[in-house]
């Protein structure tokens, strides 16, 4: 079966003013199903963000991008801008970190929404502004709102408009950039319930990035954990919190605190992700495991298929008795 | 009067207003003169070696509070007392001596520290304000803060600009550049919100080992579960209100206030077995300038009553509580 969405080893690179290259994401391949909710996990600099946007087509002039990007069995990245376009946003589209602040100040949410659809050829007036009334509905702002500035909104319900803007060509995939961080605890959960009832409610593929693993691990069927540019592990959510096979992500759900588990000790993974800008010898995450062993320091781990989607790219699962704990 | 075994901080009934401009139609018109009631009323004590954690939504107050508590606003009423002594009415010179004993540290490291200052200079700053320390003492001081901020050895930090640094090393910083004082309570305004996870606990961890060592620390946060499992106590607040209060592990786990109930239910879990369906709150933002009458939680409460309308409701112990020091603000608790 064809995926909604594929990308297969993807690596993009950045052109450096002074010193060569920066190798942001390496060999990244990930695929997504209608109605499936994807997270995409790790720390900042870990190459998240410039995945979803080489899917996106919206690198910045200074990347380079190489590998596949198949919407429906189709590459969109080989051919670059001409066979990109089609795609963004009637296919893909993305909320942006900070979307919600990113709003036209000086014009009302409804004739944003309008112009999206209008520029896209979707509708025309009448019909383009009953289209973005909807829109509004199923995202949970009430139509008459339309006519509201977003200073008159609230942070939720600038986010909810941002959300509205990107569905405004229906698209099969959504991608949404860290879009609950800079939100209170209601309000994400009024977002996360709401990106949940898009996917059930409409089969939207749902790509969400972000830092915070309880999110993921609360909306997510499947999990992607990125370190260095690289895919360290992926799987159900259940299996990545229950049976992790990558000491870093057993470390970072351990770095988490969680109800309930107030008297567990809560680590901290000493040291920082390594330079991308330099080739990498030997597991980039070596320097800051705890289980580290001789292999570590020479080869390079691939990742490699445990069981059905489970897939950890660790040398400790090619011991006889993989014990990554 | 200092007494001896006087609380570290103790504020009581504390009112903070902001007015709201009218404009220069509103003043012709005579229009009402309407106030954020951004501390509507907050007493709260902070003991020597005690985490205690101020937990609510934006807009709830939690941030103006801290600032009254460092003088960085002026309340409307009510009394800051600091080792006893009332610190509410000090003018700028007698605040001085004061100020050096409660430091604040903020939440965004990138923000708050100055990018042309080497980190030696940052951490000696605060020395020069008050005037603490000869040319030749003020290199230790600088390095003894370093160390005790986890950045040792320091001399590896010190020459350094903050963009040479990490995030969990900027906020060290920001808390050497507190420690340098030696002061007796802190004030941690979201301290690792803005930091990567992996290195949260870490600055976490240096938090509760200051506290070990005898320093007072108000945290401020909207994460129930950092809170949970790193204060002593836990305030949480609503609409300049402090609805419920008590010791850590009780207000968690036998929350007694419908509004500590519903943002514990909406905490998400890092176990995707406890997925659970958040209670979440409907409605809008509670409006500061126009408090509902009542108890102030009644028109998003799920379990409001006819009383809830016109009773305001204040801190008492309810009776389903196991600690004489849990309180919640509620006629139903």
């Amino acid at each position: 079966m064809t995926a909604l969405l594929q990308i297969e080893d993807l690596n993009v690179w950045f052109d450096l003013p002074d010193r060569g290259e920066l190798h942001a994401v390496q060999g990244v391949s990930v695929g997504i199903e209608p109605g499936e909710r994807l997270g995409l996990v790790g720390e900042s600099g870990c190459g998240k963000t410039t995945t979803v946007l080489a899917l996106m087509g919206l690198l910045p002039p200074s990347a380079s991008a190489s590998g596949r990007v198949l919407f429906e069995g189709k590459d969109v990245l080989a051919g670059g801008e001409t066979s990109m376009r089609p795609h963004r946003w009637t296919d893909v589209a993305i909320v942006f970190q900070g979307a919600m602040n990113a709003l036209n100040p000086v014009r009302t949410i409804g004739s944003q929404i309008v112009e999206a659809i209008e520029l896209h050829g979707r509708a025309k007036r009448a019909a383009a502004r009953m289209q973005t009334g909807e829109l509004l509905e199923s995202v949970g702002i009430p139509a008459a709102r339309a006519d509201r500035f977003p200073h008159e909104l609230s942070g939720g319900m600038r986010q909810r408009a941002a959300i509205a803007m990107a569905l405004s060509c229906r698209p099969k995939v959504l991608i949404a950039d860290e879009p609950t961080t800079a939100l209170d605890v209601m309000v994400q959960a009024q977002i996360l319930e709401l990106l949940d009832s898009l996917c059930t409610d409409f089969g939207l593929g749902l790509i969400l990035v972000t830092h915070d693993l309880p999110v993921v691990a609360q909306l997510c069927d499947y999990g992607v954990v990125m370190y260095a540019g690289e895919i360290v592990e992926r799987g159900l959510v259940d299996t990545l919190y229950h049976a992790p096979r990558h000491p870093y992500t057993r470390l970072l759900f351990a770095a988490t605190p969680d109800l309930g588990h107030e008297t567990e000790e809560i680590v901290s993974i000493p040291g920082a992700p390594p330079r991308l800008d330099q080739p990498l010898v030997g597991c980039p995450f070596r320097p800051r495991c705890d289980s580290a062993f001789s292999p570590c320091v020479t080869v390079r781990p691939v990742l490699r298929g445990l069981s059905d989607r489970h897939a950890a790219a660790c040398h400790l699962n090619d011991l006889p008795l993989a014990t990554p704990r | 009067m200092t007494a001896a075994n006087a609380p570290l901080l103790e504020i009581d009934d504390l009112f903070v207003r902001y007015g709201v401009p009218r404009g220069l139609v509103g003043g012709l018109r005579r229009k009402p003169r309407l106030a954020v009631h951004a501390v509507d009323g907050i007493t709260l004590m902070v003991q020597a070696g005690e985490l205690v954690a101020l937990v609510g939504e934006s807009g709830c107050g939690k941030t103006t509070t801290a600032q009254a508590v460092l003088r960085l606003v002026d309340p409307a009423s009510g009394s800051i007392r600091f080792r006893g002594d009332d610190i509410t009415e000090l003018g700028m010179r007698a605040l001085r001596p004061v100020r050096r004993r409660m430091q604040i540290v903020y939440q965004d490291p990138y923000e708050s520290l100055d990018p042309r200052l080497r980190v030696r200079a940052t951490v000696e700053e605060p020395l020069l304000i008050h005037g603490i320390g000869s040319k030749k003492e003020r290199p230790s001081l600088v390095c003894d803060a370093l160390t005790r901020a986890g950045l040792s050895p320091p001399e590896l930090y010190l020459e350094r600009f903050p963009h040479q640094l990490s995030g969990g090393q900027r906020q060290r910083v920001a808390i050497a550049a507190a420690l340098v004082l030696d002061p007796q309570l802190l004030v941690a305004d979201e301290p690792v919100s803005m930091l990567d996870v992996s290195v949260r606990a870490g600055v976490l961890r240096l938090l509760e080992e200051l506290k070990a060592s005898g320093l007072g620390i108000l945290m401020i946060t909207h994460d129930l579960s950092t809170a949970a499992r790193f204060a002593d106590r836990i305030a949480v607040m609503y609409l300049g209100r402090i609805v419920e209060e008590g010791p850590a592990a009780e207000v968690v786990g036998n929350p007694q206030h419908p509004y500590t109930k519903a943002l514990l239910s909406v905490v998400p879990r890092r176990d995707p077995r406890m997925r659970r369906t958040p209670q979440i709150l409907r409605g809008e933002t509670p409006d500061a300038v126009r408090i509902p009458s009542g108890c102030r939680f009644h028109p998003r409460c799920p379990i409001a009553i006819e009383a809830c309308r016109s009773e305001d409701p204040s801190l008492r112990r309810p009776d389903g509580t196991r600690s004489p020091d849990h309180r919640a603000a509620c006629l139903l608790a």
